[in-house]
């Protein structure tokens, strides 16, 4: 059963949903004879960076692509909070741009997004100097350094003005720089009331981005607590260990 | 053989001389051949693209049916095409049978399962790499199938080609359908049929070195086109 | 809006094509006519003259036919007086004439090793070929040249194919290239034979007399049985045939000055 649906607003209307932007309830994927995730429930609050961690293979970047309705669960269902709808994001680990310029790259997702052709250049310019771009605006997309790819899929991500925005691991395999590059965008992004969910690896990244912080391991929720709390004083062994730079196994 | 050289003698003869006769037969030939592929891809390409993408019952029998149709006969369709323009048969009253229309419209029929295979195979790949991202992008299936079509169009060049290999060469189905009319439905291929019933083979294969030339000419101009264009445009 | 501009160039791309041009007729024909390039010997002086097109559709007689009974052309020119008879007769055509005549020749290599030279009868011949010495190549494609074929045979009461005798079902200039190919023996019109350049070492080894008349006769397409058909400029076209000035141009052309069709123009008798 197909469960990734909108809520409609009544369901939103008690107290403490009011605060969600995603609820997971009991969510089960399966591929092949593998459990990825296992009767999974999580609910993120309405404002701020949501991080999630966990070992690889925990099933991170397949909840996702499940709230995002990429992958289809096997049981339990995805709901979004109905501000959300239509206007969700998805930025991957390894950004697939189209063949095209970066101009081209821009103005192709302006035009999914149904942005009018005449407003679609101012557009394409602003997203260009979100992303530190100016300049590569006829370079092949392709051509681009591995840094410079990823901001474009960050300002692509954004030329649809979407109120929530998933990221999978969106600087795991840059430098530093292109790393701090990244994290600004993210920030500035928060800070005009976007919601970002945001999966990493990156121990520091998670300290210097999160409101809140959500643990998965072996498919199931371990933890969930907000910033400073989660870092200083972790409840479960596992969480301890990944902190302390264990492998979980 | 002498027939041989008396063929290159005959074929750069009528091209020096610039036969007239010969001008309009290759003329023909390339205007039945252009217009018959244009057609095959304005149909192709969107029917290759939808078989890619969309999932529907019959979708997997389409596909094989299509790949099948790849090799189906050409004086099959020449003579199904022959019974439906015939005067007596459904189409008649249009009086399309021995005109160049008429060929055009058998030759669609040959060129159309070659773009539809071809393109299907080209865009499956490119739908695998660009599926996710599509999708996270709330694309439509026509965004989508818009988006594989442009982004697949240098290597659809090859298709076309294929497309325009087969029509330019086809002889069995515009034989039929179009008659060998002199002055009106003669093509390279049915004159060098024609000129091989009449045992003048120097001629026949003259006008072969010529088809040739002219395939090669073709190719070579479509070859050169791509690469400007990809260079312009980037891939 | 887009899509409609493609359906609209989709149809003046192909529809421009159709240009409804009644000053033309169309002719279905035998091959042999048109391989031994009488039609663009006579043609132009017609065109010209009568300002009517004539389009030459040339496929084997049975083709030529079947297709005029199908509303497929205005007028036909054929070989094979029995289906003529017959297609008249059907009321698929009208007002049959006789047009012109030559005469059909046994050809071979010429070492001829079945030894068609010596004979002085058709009969001989036919025995001959029937021994299977060397190949002999039968067009088997329904034209006239194959009925008149088939018919020795019957007559010679010589049934007895074996492996020497090859139905190629092809045209007469195809069937003498494999003739050549092969080195066998084949049945052909005169005018064909006259006019193929591919000849080769074969040459004409028996060309006999009454037997192998070749008869060729011009039929309108009755306009009864196909409304459509331009008959007016077809019978236009009938007439200047077998008129003296279309029968006389008929007997003037020669290749290597030897002359391929005999005016015989005159009504049929068909009941």
């Amino acid at each position: 059963m197909h469960k990734t649906r909108i809520l409609d607003l009544s369901e939103f209307s008690e107290q403490k949903n009011k605060k969600a932007s995603i609820i997971c309830s009991s969510l089960t994927f399966q591929k092949g004879e593998k459990t990825i995730l296992s009767d999974l429930s999580v609910t993120f609050p309405r404002n701020g960076i949501s991080v999630i961690m966990g070992p690889n293979g925990a099933g991170k970047s397949v909840l996702l692509r499940t709230i995002i309705g990429l992958l289809t669960p096997n049981s339990g269902c995805v709901l979004l909070n109905p501000e959300y709808a239509g206007r969700t994001a998805l930025v991957f680990q390894r950004p697939v741009l189209i063949r095209r310029t970066v101009y081209g790259n821009l103005h192709h997702a302006l035009g999914i997004a149904g942005v009018p052709r005449k407003e679609r250049r101012k557009r394409i310019e602003e997203l260009i100097a979100i992303g530190g771009l100016t300049g590569f605006e006829n370079h092949p997309a392709r051509s681009l350094s591995g840094g410079e790819q990823q901001r474009l899929q960050m300002v692509r991500a954004l030329s649809s003005n979407p109120k929530l925005i998933l990221l999978d691991e969106p600087s795991a395999s840059l430098d530093p720089q292109s790393t701090l590059a990244i994290e600004e965008i993210i920030k500035s992004t928060s800070e005009k009331g976007v919601k970002l969910v945001l999966v990493t690896h990156d121990i520091g990244q998670a300290k210097r981005l999160a409101d809140d912080v959500t643990f998965i391991h072996k498919g199931k929720i371990l933890e969930q607590n907000i910033s400073p709390d989660y870092f200083n004083s972790p409840s479960t062994p596992e969480v301890k260990s990944y902190l302390a730079g264990d492998l979980l196994v | 053989m002498s027939t041989l050289s008396e063929a290159f003698l005959q074929s750069f003869q009528l091209i020096f001389y610039l036969d007239d006769t010969l001008v309009e037969v290759v003329l023909l030939s390339l205007s039945v051949t252009f217009k018959a592929v244009s057609l095959a891809c304005f149909i192709g390409f969107p029917l290759g693209t939808a078989l890619a993408v969309l999932s529907f019952p019959g979708q997997k029998t389409l596909v094989v049916l299509f790949n099948s149709f790849m090799g189906l006969p050409p004086v099959v369709v020449g003579l199904v095409v022959y019974l439906i323009l015939s005067a007596s048969g459904p189409l008649g009253p249009l009086g399309l049978l021995y005109t160049p229309a008429a060929m055009i419209i058998a030759q669609t029929i040959l060129v159309t399962p070659i773009i539809v295979a071809h393109s299907r195979q080209i865009i499956v790949l490119l739908a695998e790499e660009y599926d996710e991202t599509l999708r996270s992008m709330q694309a439509t299936r026509m965004d989508i199938m818009c988006t594989l079509l442009w982004d697949s169009r240098f290597s659809l060049f090859t298709t076309v080609l294929a497309g325009l290999g087969r029509a330019f060469s086809e002889v069995g189905a515009v034989m039929i359908v179009g008659g060998n009319i002199n002055h009106f439905t003669r093509i390279m291929t049915t004159a060098i049929a024609l000129q091989t019933a009449r045992g003048d083979l120097a001629l026949a294969l003259g006008l072969g070195i010529i088809l040739l030339v002219l395939t090669i000419s073709i190719n070579a101009l479509a070859y050169w086109l791509k690469s400007t264009w990809e260079r312009h445009s980037y891939a | 809006m887009s899509v409609l501009k493609w359906v609209v160039l989709t149809c003046v791309l192909v529809g421009y094509q159709v240009q409804a041009s009644e000053d033309f007729i169309l002719l279905q024909s035998t091959t042999s006519t048109q391989n031994s390039g009488l039609y663009e010997y006579l043609l132009p002086g017609f065109e010209k003259t009568h300002g009517i097109k004539v389009k030459v559709v040339a496929v084997g007689t049975g083709q030529a036919l079947y297709n005029g009974s199908r509303c497929n052309g205005d007028v036909v020119i054929v070989h094979s007086p029995e289906d003529e008879k017959i297609f008249v007769e059907s009321g698929y055509g009208i007002n049959p004439h006789d047009l012109m005549y030559n005469r059909f020749v046994f050809v071979g290599p010429r070492s001829d090793p079945v030894g068609l030279k010596e004979e002085h009868s058709l009969q001989g011949v036919i025995n001959k070929l029937g021994q299977g010495l060397a190949p002999f190549i039968s067009r088997g494609d329904d034209s006239g040249t194959h009925k008149k074929e088939l018919s020795l045979w019957r007559n010679e009461n010589v049934w007895s194919r074996g492996d020497w005798y090859l139905e190629v079902g092809s045209g007469m200039g195809a069937t003498l290239n494999i003739a050549i190919g092969l080195d066998g023996y084949t049945l052909t019109d005169l005018g064909t034979w006259l006019s193929f350049s591919n000849k080769s070492n074969h040459e004409i080894l028996y060309s006999g007399g009454a037997e192998l008349f070749n008869q060729y006769g011009i039929i309108l397409v009755d306009p009864e049985h196909c409304p459509n058909a331009n008959i007016e400029k077809a019978n236009q076209f009938l007439q200047w045939m077998i008129s003296p000035e279309g029968q006389q141009l008929i007997a003037r052309y020669k290749i290597n000055g030897q002359q391929l069709f005999f005016p015989n123009a005159k009504p049929k008798k068909i009941q």
